[in-house]
């Protein structure tokens, strides 16, 4: 399996501004310091393996869309943000024509959640099943609110795919295709919900959104248990811990300190740190990555706990 | 956990010892409540000498947070002091540092929040 991500930012969609690429040049070409390439790939190895990611690369800027890729023409996705634009026309690329499955899992109706999904292309493919699951009663209601008049030019009931929406309950874990899931109760506004995935042996929990009050011990030995010896949780890690419960308390997110402490305390194996905030800076997330690292290294007490930052592109193989 | 209390000038003096993390929050801040009213009387700011704090969770900074609100309900102040290099890192990492005030020694910490010079020896409180 491959878990992708396809979109990773919280929010708001953003995008690199001409300063920022200028900035990225300036950076490389300082670091460059004269040298000449005897060809592209020469290059190419320079920037990998000399340069700092955010100087190379960018974290992204879509909003939350992750793939779980078995392989074949069956489809497995967390939350349509704009990184389903995209997902899609990876999709319609790999599939030459040939129908495709896509079950959708759902976290919240969110706007940055949902807003991928007008754009989503397979939508538009006749003999395309979409399966929409999730947990609230509200879903079918609002992708089909964001394309009502006047806010979209095309009604949902135009799309030409075979589209379903499937009720999931809280703590009830069941098979779709080939992955089995559990949903999790989570605090956000309007209520988020959190999947725990077994595929093929191995665990992959998505918990974004997700608010963690630190003075709960039942809640967060129930979050824990979620996240229980889990390969990879993918963590809503948008604030940092000060401001999470300080000036945006009760926001509905959650901060990389409180995924450590969460994942140690779960044994889990890789924390995937997600949904970026907006305002951070490509520099800005990779320096939180090296400190969240660091909180991880100082606070161990059992097995090493992988961090990692999800940026758009990004894929890990299980 | 245990609050070691000392008074200087101005400023009550409170040492942590141990580690402060979910599990004994509830005992800091019952531990805490008393010298909060009694700084609050006595017109007293508070320093947190953290020389022997082993070590803190979110919760531990999360009950940091809330005593330096409380104090603010009465006009008073709270701040840290000598914090071990572990424990200073995480307050950097998680932003705690910009959130509270954190001074490099307790006697630095009790010039700022008292008009006595900070070599005054400390008494019992």
């Amino acid at each position: 399996m491959v878990v992708r991500f396809w979109g990773t930012r919280g929010s708001i969609p953003v995008a690199l501004t001409s300063a920022d690429i200028r900035d990225k040049i300036v950076q490389a070409l300082l670091k460059a310091s004269g040298r000449s390439f005897a060809s592209a790939e020469e290059a190419c190895t320079f920037t990998r393996e000399e340069l700092p990611f955010s100087v190379n690369k960018t974290f992204g800027g879509h909003t939350p869309c992750v793939e779980f890729d078995l392989g074949g023409d069956e489809y497995y996705v967390c939350d349509m943000g704009s990184g389903a634009r995209p997902f899609g026309a990876h999709l319609l690329a790999r599939q030459h024509g040939r129908p495709a499955t896509v079950n959708i899992f759902m976290s919240h109706v969110h706007w940055d959640h949902i807003m991928g999904f007008p754009f989503f292309g397979p939508a538009y493919v006749p003999g395309t099943k979409i399966r929409i699951y999730g947990c609230h009663d509200v879903l079918e209601h609002a992708f089909r609110l964001q394309q009502a008049p006047p806010c979209f030019p095309v009604a949902f009931d135009q799309m030409a795919a075979n589209m379903e929406f499937v009720q999931l309950a809280p703590g009830k874990k069941q098979n779709v295709g080939a992955v089995s899931v559990t949903p999790g109760l989570q605090l956000h506004s309007g209520d988020s919900y959190g999947y725990r995935f077994e595929i093929g042996g191995k665990s992959v929990v998505y918990s974004t959104d997700s608010e963690h009050k630190l003075d709960d011990v039942d809640e967060t030995r129930r979050i824990a248990d979620f996240f229980r010896g889990a390969d990879i949780v993918i963590f809503d890690a948008m604030y940092a811990l000060a401001d999470a419960i300080s000036v945006k308390a009760d926001w509905g997110h959650s901060s990389n300190i409180v995924g450590v402490e969460l994942c140690q305390m779960a044994l889990a194996k890789h924390l995937v740190l997600f949904h970026h905030e907006p305002a951070n800076s490509d520099a800005t997330l990779e320096r939180l990555l090296m400190e969240t690292r660091r909180f991880e290294e100082l606070t161990r007490k059992g097995p090493m706990l992988t961090v990692s930052s999800s940026y758009d592109g990004m894929e890990i193989e299980l | 956990m245990s609050l070691a209390a000392t008074k200087n000038g101005n400023a009550l003096i409170l040492g942590l010892k141990g580690r402060l993390d979910q599990d004994n929050c509830d005992e800091f801040r019952d531990a805490l409540a008393p010298h909060l009213d009694s700084a609050g009387r006595d017109r007293l700011a508070i320093v947190l000498d953290l020389s022997q704090l082993e070590y803190v969770s979110s919760a531990g900074l999360r009950c940091f947070m809330l005593a330096v609100k409380q104090a603010k309900t009465y006009d008073g102040r709270i701040v840290v002091a000598a914090l071990q290099p572990m424990v200073a890192e995480i307050f950097q990492i998680s932003r705690f540092d910009l959130l509270l005030e954190v001074f490099a020694s307790v006697s630095a910490a009790v010039n700022a929040v008292s008009s006595l010079p900070p070599d005054t020896p400390t008494s019992p409180a």
